[in-house]
């Protein structure tokens, strides 16, 4: 748990980090399980509702901040990490959670995905991935396997479907890891494991759609066709190792993100979640501070604006 | 046509290959100018390219304040062929440019190197003087001097240099300027260089004053001017760039783009000892967004970028204005379009795209500052505005106004004052009852910054209730549409008349000039020609473009007896802009869309064409 948290005088309710606001997302939806985790993931860490922004882009996940107590934005389809990124850097005492759809995050925001990954800003980036358009009536997502066709669709699609595991290993994020939206507990988890990370860490989510997506789901993952779960938690391996020790050592990394990639390419029915990749790198915001050396003891926002004397830039150009 | 030689000022260029110093040179000598105590404007010109293509840079010095360019050059200094009669030969059609010969006025001279061997009539002139000076001869002359003898080829790019001496030589000024100029330059590590350059300098002077007893008619420095080592020499990004260092900017997000480019390199060299950060994004896109992010968070925060990259932040930009962002300023520094259209040539063309940043109806603000002194201003108001009405700013300035340079004696800071606007004071942690978008009579509703206990809100891109939630309730579009929209009527009524427009010249006047952006400084040049024609000119200049001072612009307008409006544009802007909110249609256009900005000659030209023939819209190009 982080120090703030230790020291904090009053401990907030989970309540606490609940809005009042209907919530609007269909009967069954996924996105109720990851709503609850983050809740309950900030409300473990006990970081108070106001040191916290959510950040969201557009469609049904773009909602949650509207249902999360804290500071929240809800922005643009596909932009939620570079609004995030321009918070944190404003904030560093922000605990900054980006939360978005995998058309957001993997199609309109797909730039940004990758550039975020390179950047390693420290937040969180949390993708509801349920392979189809909710919000515009179930087209395919960027994220649904060649051949598919859901119901919603007139027809099978022809593209191949991004695997947001391997692409987030090439983009450079320095913690990554998958949960499914309907193991809450599981999920909770790994929310406080992305949010604890330092560094950009992303967490893509299987989560079902119960009225486009007929292909995966609640009984599909629970493998009800097959008699056991499609879900495989990779720490069910006592052998399993995401984390990094040594950052300067390319033989490790290359080796860790060989099994990270292995294991992200799992398909038909042995879906893995849990943490793929861990390291720790420096930050871009603590990079930024070795440029600016005020952000050393401040965030950006509590530095004084006024009595700038720019004289000397003038005597410059003289 | 070559025109007489003016009786006011010098006018010089040096011309060469892109990526061959003469920048740095003819800065240098700008420089040297300044400091001897004459007014400067320089300007470049340059191919999108690197290496290799024409450039040049136009000193213009006067003994009086000088903003513009003239047609004529008096000293013309040429590092190659091309500066002298143009490409026409390599290209099959259009040639870019038909070099400079032509433009030399009478009397006037032209250094060149004597080993192109040009012979002396294929300048087709015999009412200037030739000066060739063999570059690669006294530049060894002057290495062997400081102990480098035999390594012309090595500093081969010294040839600017020399060229910059024969120029000193033969139009006569204090040398020791023009060291003081190349030492401070070359500093430090750099020393050895000053002093070679210092030498080629010398011994190109002496070699022209060896070799030429026929000088120009008219020398440089005719009347005696004031030593003046403070004056400074600056450009339009600098101006910015401080400017917002003053005002407290946190956070400018860019991608880089010609013209704008330079403005977000240079707050990177300087933004750190002002705890200025400055990121490069992956795209305007996420430039315009991160800031957006950083201004909700309560950081002052800006990005910078040309015509293009503008087009990309349309998305963003009815973001910040729904949500209310406090900010972003957006800096536009405008250059020819459409499209990627000229890259580094410069254009007022995109006002009306500045009016129109995105879909649906918001408030937003539009300044568009008309020299180095507003730009200042301007860009430091901007940031009290984005912050009181909670909206996204445009400041709107031009690629000529990016890169030349203008001298100036020290801008007035006395009167900018940070006004960081309402900002709520929760009373208790829970901020019960706070509300981000609440419903007022003047449209702003109190901000507070994150991380605040008490101060908790919600916002989005969707229309939202007053506490920030989605909605799409009728009565409350109804409300927050007119809320919104009165941020705009409350920034008319408090933004100072001062800053919306002003009236140069006498308040009534025989003919009245109307034009808005840089344009300014060739029109101020340019008045008191058009008045030798026997008319009293005034000039109303128009810098507050969003809230438009509808009825100040109609009294004025109302109230003139002819009106002549002047853009650097196709179509008008300015003027379609005038007749949407006052109605009234201006007399004649003179209008220039080559890419290049005004010289004075062709205001003073494009007016009394457009009056003695009655053409309602007259087109203007000297090349």
């Amino acid at each position: 748990m982080p120090e703030a948290a230790a020291a904090a005088p009053k401990k907030f309710a989970l309540q606490e980090y609940k809005t009042e606001v209907h919530v609007d997302w269909c009967p069954g939806c996924g996105d109720f399980g990851i709503l609850s985790s983050i809740q309950q993931a900030l409300f473990q860490l006990q970081i108070p509702p106001y040191k916290v922004a959510m950040i969201s882009g557009i469609g049904c996940s773009g909602k949650t901040p509207h249902y999360i107590d804290t500071y929240g934005l809800h922005t643009l389809h596909g932009r939620a990490l570079p609004v995030a990124t321009g918070a944190k850097l404003a904030n560093n005492q922000l605990t900054v959670v980006a939360v978005g759809g995998d058309g957001d995050g993997y199609g309109i925001g797909a730039g940004y995905f990758v550039n975020s990954g390179r950047r390693n800003v420290d937040m969180t980036y949390i993708v509801f991935n349920n392979g189809v358009y909710g919000l515009t009536k179930g087209q395919a997502s960027p994220t649904l396997a060649k051949g598919s066709k859901t119901k919603s669709m007139p027809e099978a699609s022809i593209q191949e479907g991004v695997n947001p595991i391997a692409l987030a290993l090439g983009a450079g994020y320095t913690w990554i890891g998958r949960g499914y939206a309907l193991d809450v507990k599981n999920l909770v988890s790994l929310v406080v494991q992305a949010i604890s990370h330092k560094g950009t860490s992303f967490l893509d989510v299987f989560q079902t759609c119960p009225v486009y997506n007929d292909l995966r789901t609640k009984e599909w993952y629970a493998g009800e066709d097959i008699g056991r779960t499609r879900i495989r938690k990779l720490d069910a391996d006592a052998k399993w190792d995401p984390i990094v020790k040594d950052p300067a050592s390319i033989d490790e990394i290359v080796e860790k993100k060989g099994l990270a990639l292995r294991a992200s390419y799992e398909t038909g029915d042995s879906l893995a979640t849990g943490v793929f990749y861990s390291i720790q790198l420096p930050t871009y915001d603590e990079q930024l501070a070795m440029k600016v050396p005020a952000l050393k003891d401040h965030p950006l926002v509590d530095l004084p604006l006024y009595q700038r004397d720019v004289d000397p830039l003038f005597a410059e150009l003289a | 046509m070559p025109t007489e030689l003016s009786r006011r000022e010098f006018s010089w260029v040096l011309g060469g290959p892109q990526g061959g110093g003469i920048n740095a040179s003819a800065e240098i000598y700008a420089k040297a100018l300044s400091h001897g105590g004459l007014h400067v404007f320089a300007n470049i010109e340059f191919h999108s390219n690197i290496m290799g293509k024409h450039s040049y840079y136009r000193v213009t010095a006067a003994p009086v304040p000088v903003h513009s360019h003239i047609d004529e050059i008096h000293m013309l200094v040429a590092l190659d062929q091309e500066s002298l009669f143009g490409d026409a030969p390599e290209r099959k059609h259009y040639p870019s440019h038909t070099g400079h010969v032509h433009q030399v006025a009478r009397g006037g001279g032209v250094i060149y190197d004597a080993d192109l061997k040009i012979d002396p009539g294929r300048f087709g002139r015999d009412d200037i003087n030739l000066y060739p000076i063999p570059f690669f001869e006294v530049l060894e002359e002057a290495l062997k001097e400081v102990g480098k003898g035999g390594q012309s080829r090595k500093y081969i790019v010294m040839r600017n240099t020399v060229a910059l001496g024969a120029s000193i030589g033969i139009s006569g000024y204090d040398e020791e300027l023009l060291f003081d100029a190349i030492r401070n330059e070359f500093k430090g590590r750099k020393a050895e260089a000053a002093e070679m350059n210092v030498a080629a300098v010398r011994a190109a002077a002496a070699y022209a004053r060896s070799q030429f007893k026929t000088k120009p008619e008219r020398r440089l420095l005719p009347v005696p001017v004031e030593s003046r080592k403070d004056r400074m020499l600056i450009k339009g990004f600098q101006a910015v760039g401080i400017a917002k260092l003053k005002a407290g900017l946190g956070m400018q997000t860019y991608y880089p783009i010609s013209p704008a480019t330079d403005e977000s390199v240079y707050l990177e060299q300087k933004g750190p000892q002002y705890q200025c950060t400055v990121v490069q994004c992956e795209d305007e896109i996420a430039s315009i967004n991160m800031a957006i992010g950083a201004a909700h968070m309560g950081v002052r925060a800006a990005t910078s970028t040309a015509g293009p990259g503008f087009a990309l932040m349309s998305e963003g930009f009815g973001f910040a204005a729904i949500t209310e962002a406090p900010g972003p300023v957006v800096f536009l520094w405008q250059r020819g379009g459409p499209s990627t259209g000229l890259p580094t040539r410069t254009e007022q063309a995109d006002l009306q795209f500045a009016l129109h940043p995105a879909h649906g109806d918001f408030p937003h603000i539009v300044v568009a500052p008309g020299d180095i002194d507003e730009s200042f201003t301007d860009s430091f108001e901007s940031f009290n505005w984005a912050d009181r009405y909670q909206m996204p700013v445009v400041v709107l300035l031009e690629k000529f106004l990016a890169s030349s340079m203008f001298s100036n004696d020290g801008i007035d800071m006395s009167k900018l004052k940070i006004d960081r606007g309402l900002i709520h004071q929760p009373v208790d942690a829970d901020g019960d009852g706070y509300r981000r978008h609440a419903i007022t009579a003047d449209g702003i509703s109190p901000r507070t910054i994150p991380g605040m206990p008490g101060g908790i809100f919600s916002t989005t891109s969707d229309e939202h209730d007053p506490e920030g939630h989605i909605t799409e309730g009728i009565e409350n579009r109804i409300a927050m549409m007119r809320k919104r929209m009165a941020k705009l009527e409350t920034a008319a009524r408090e933004i100072p008349a001062s800053s919306k427009f002003t009236l140069h010249g006498p308040r009534q006047a025989d003919m009245t000039l109307v034009a808005w952006g840089a344009t300014k400084g060739a029109i101020v040049d340019a008045m008191s020609e058009l008045e030798n024609d026997g008319r009293s000119v005034n000039f109303l200049q128009i810098r507050l473009m969003r809230p438009f001072p509808a009825d100040a612009v109609a009294a004025i307008l109302r109230n003139a007896r002819l009106t002549v409006l002047i853009e650097n544009n196709y179509s008008a802007q300015l003027g379609a802009l005038i007749s949407e909110q006052t109605g009234i249609a201006l007399d004649h256009h003179v209008l220039k869309y080559d890419g290049r900005p005004f010289s004075r000659n062709e205001i003073v030209e494009g007016v009394r064409s457009a009056l003695s023939e009655q053409k309602k819209e007259v087109m203007v190009s000297h090349a």
